[in-house]
């Protein structure tokens, strides 16, 4: 395939010498199937078609007639219900996955799983603490209780607000909040709205739909906040590791194994598991088991355990394609039923696990919390059993791999900082933002696009917010973009990173006996770790006794994909920040829909959507941002 | 012909909603429940292109002097009238494939019953109903139009003689 054409399908060499080698063999990836999309319908792509009801589906004509549906939804309305639909969808897979931890917390509490302990009581108590849950005299497991039907008890309406939103914003944007009546009563109960409000007949104007919508938004915050909470007591809060990251993690002489998809509560278990498991395939004639992440199961084993991220989002097939993996080992969320199409085709056994999540063509090994290790262990056997078939055939595994230093939990910048300053740790964090060697802070989150050449917009805009001092924090397939170019690795900092930036990584790092600098971009988690970020924001607007709208405090998801990004996006607007996406959200057949997210919600809780699909006009646009927010606390 | 399909590439928002209805007009059912359950499935005769930013509905063009007429070694490939449609004679196909060979537009192909070919008929089982093509009754933008002959270039002189004159 010629050069041109790789490069605007994946800026990875490793991905790019895939994509040759899969047009070689036939094997049809996502950018075939991409071409084979295009041209991708037009009233989808403005957010102007409607299958609500069974009148439809309508359409709305941008150029003409028809400018209303059957029922008279006008394009706003359409266009904000949709809108809607995603946010409510995101926002459902953010807090079933925190729903699947509460329920393990839950039954390791009651004793009903012995398979998962507390690895972290700090974490605990300090969440319990933060609920109002007594924890003197009492214990683990009896505070662990509480803990788990707090979680539980916020998924219904119920008399106080959902706590995991309530207590982790600050005091100010819980006022904004409740001012405006986006203080969600019950995670499923928001979600259950907005199906109710976006049905045939419900709520036609488009405002108090978007509305609905950012309070759903809210209930994400407390969906992704509760996974990093429950997910850190059961496993640990992530310290930092050194691992590797992209294809050439793969070992040709080891029974590899991929764990892809959201939850770390069979992934976790998988990881300690193999580790007893090292003698049963050496004895199958490999050198050992080697586990890789892709995606944010990935990310979750990456700050965890230091396991290396072989690839992420729109490149999971290019794992198969090196003719090296013995085992795909999926959970939930972004795992494309293509991946099963191309398992056959190298022979790569896909193996499904959760009851909601089935691909044709996989095998599925049903697991339960109460036999996690008996599951793990059955999935690497097929591993395994694998790797004794492809044994001695050739493979193709891309000699592209970057060094990466991860684990940034707030508990650990909190804990760096504090080598600097034990008694007020934000505070060099803030001296630094007041002197301008910080001059703000954006979080890259989100996907790889399909529709953009892979890590492209990440790449681009991060390098020149570094270059213009900002720190950058990464979370979910964002932070496997930046990863894969080695943007996750201190040496790297000198080149990429400003000097006023490049002196505070330099500081913190060597505070910490690193001997070096930080890494250029600080590693957060998975997807539901952007919770993380917000937990940062809110740590320091506390500290400087302002709200999050005022920081200089931005978010781009550059190539958002999933509707969790939409929900994300979301709740990042409800918390005051000016919030990038690099790719075209549906709502363009609506001027009014998109006034008001880039506009007019700046008004109310004074974040908006910077749409931009040009990285380096994205890259202006969030400076200009930062330096807006910036002159607003008087800082140069 | 008392009509042609007017193209306005502008206009063309890339639904495919022509290629769907060209494709259920052509199948045995007639009727989009009945189509997707057909097979072989039936195949649309339009193809909306894309280059760069610019979405393009292709289909026969019915050339006056057409090079698939005038390759066609078994005069399977008629034309009619001035005007008229170029239709193929499927009994008389034999599936050579110098049609699809010189066809400028790329707007003929194979069909699935492997000999004869496929190209745009310009709805002639609709026609004889008095309904106009397919594709055309689908397009919601107005990028495919069935237009006659006359009122097409009448309109476009108007349009040109006001730019013309607004402009001198």
């Amino acid at each position: 395939m010629e050069k041109e054409k790789l490069t605007g399908r994946s800026m990875d060499p490793a991905v790019q010498e895939m994509i040759s080698r899969a047009a070689k063999e036939g094997v049809e990836t996502v950018w075939d199937r991409l071409e084979k999309m295009e041209p991708q319908c037009g009233f989808g792509d403005l957010g102007l078609c409607c299958r609500h009801c069974l009148q439809g589906p309508c359409r709305i004509n941008p150029f003409g007639e028809p400018q209303r549906g059957i029922c008279g939804a006008s394009a706003d309305t359409m266009v904000a219900r949709g809108l809607d639909r995603a946010i409510a969808a995101g926002t459902a897979a953010h807090s079933g996955h925190a729903r699947h931890l509460a329920h393990t917390l839950k039954k390791m509490a009651k004793g009903e799983t012995t398979d998962y302990t507390i690895k972290d009581r700090d974490k605990l108590l300090a969440v319990a603490g933060r609920l109002g849950i007594a924890v003197e005299g009492r214990e683990d497991m009896a505070i662990a209780l509480d803990v788990a039907e707090a979680a539980l008890a916020d998924f219904h309406e119920k008399d106080t607000p959902v706590l995991w939103a309530a207590t982790t914003v600050t005091p100010g944007r819980v006022k904004v909040l409740s001012d405006l009546g986006l203080v969600p009563r019950g995670i499923d109960h928001e979600i259950s709205e907005i199906m109710h409000r976006t049905l045939y007949g419900v709520d036609a104007d488009p405002v108090n739909l978007l509305l609905g919508g950012l309070r759903c938004g809210v209930a994400d915050l407390a969906g992704c906040y509760m996974g990093t909470d429950l997910a850190d007591i059961l496993f640990g809060v992530p310290r930092p590791v050194v691992t590797e990251a992209n294809l050439g993690t793969l070992k040709a002489d080891a029974v590899n194994v991929a764990l892809h998809g959201h939850n770390p509560v069979l992934s976790d278990i998988i990881v300690s598991v193999a580790r007893e498991m090292e003698a049963e395939a050496q004895k199958a004639g490999a050198s050992g088991i080697n586990l890789l992440g892709i995606c944010c199961t990935g990310n979750e084993i990456l700050m965890r355990h230091g396991v290396p991220s072989c690839t992420h989002s729109v490149s999971q097939e290019m794992v198969m394609l090196t003719g090296a993996l013995d085992a795909m080992v999926v959970d939930y969320q972004c795992i494309m039923p293509a991946v099963a199409t191309v398992a056959e085709c190298c022979g790569t056994p896909l193996i499904t696990t959760m009851e909601i999540c089935k691909i044709p063509g996989a095998t599925h090994i049903q697991f339960h919390e109460e036999t996690a290790v008996e599951n793990a262990k059955a999935a690497l056997r097929q591993a395994i059993a694998a790797f004794t078939r492809r044994k001695g055939k050739p493979v193709q595994i891309p000699a592209v791999k970057q060094k990466v230093v991860a684990g940034f939990s707030v508990e650990t910048i909190v804990g760096a900082l504090a080598k600097l300053n034990a008694e007020d740790p934000l505070k060099p964090l803030i001296d630094n933002i007041v002197a301008g060697n910080i001059r703000g802070v954006c979080l890259f989150a989100g996907c790889n696009n399909v529709k953009v050449s892979q890590d492209l917009n990440f790449l681009t805009i991060a390098r020149r917010l570094l270059q213009e001092n900002v720190l950058v924090l990464a979370t979910g397939c964002g932070a496997g973009a930046l990863m894969r170019h080695g943007f996750l690795d201190p040496a790297n900092t000198a080149a990429l990173c400003g000097d006023g930036l490049k002196a505070v990584l330099t500081a913190v790092g060597e505070a910490n006996g690193l001997g070096g600098p930080l890494p250029p971009v600080l590693h957060l988690g998975s997807c539901v770790d952007n919770s993380r970020a917000v937990a940062v924001a809110v740590a320091v607007a506390n500290r400087l006794g302002v709200d999050t709208d005022k920081l200089p405090v931005v978010a781009s998801a550059a190539e958002a994909v999933s509707e969790k990004a939409v929900s994300i996006g979301a709740y990042a607007v409800a918390a005051g920040l000016p919030t990038h996406v690099g790719v075209m959200l549906p709502v363009l057949g609506s001027p009014l829909v998109t006034q008001v997210l880039t506009e007019k919600v700046k008004d109310l809780t004074g974040g908006y959507f910077i749409v931009e699909l040009d990285p380096a006009a994205a890259a202006e646009k969030l400076l200009a941002a930062i330096d807006q927010r910036r002159a607003g606390l008087g800082l140069k | 012909m008392k009509a042609l399909i007017v193209v306005d590439p502008k206009r063309c928002v890339g639904c495919h909603s022509c290629e769907l209805a060209c494709a259920v007009a052509h199948s045995r059912h007639r009727q989009l429940y009945g189509a997707v359950a057909e097979d072989p499935p039936p195949q649309s005769r339009v193809y909306v292109e894309r280059y760069q930013k610019t979405n393009l509905p292709l289909q026969c063009r019915h050339c006056e002097d057409a090079p698939c007429v005038n390759i066609c070694p078994t005069s399977a490939m008629q034309k009619g009238a001035w005007g008229e449609a170029v239709l193929i004679d499927k009994g008389r196909c034999i599936g050579c494939k110098w049609c699809l060979l010189v066809c400028p537009f790329g707007a003929i192909t194979l069909g699935p019953e492997e000999k004869a070919m496929v190209k745009c008929d310009l709805c002639a089982e609709r026609a004889a109903e008095g309904r106009p093509p397919a594709c055309t009754e689908a397009c919601l933008t107005g990028a495919l139009q069935y237009t006659p002959v006359e009122e097409f270039t009448r309109t476009k002189r108007r349009e040109f003689v006001v730019d013309f004159l607004q402009s001198s």
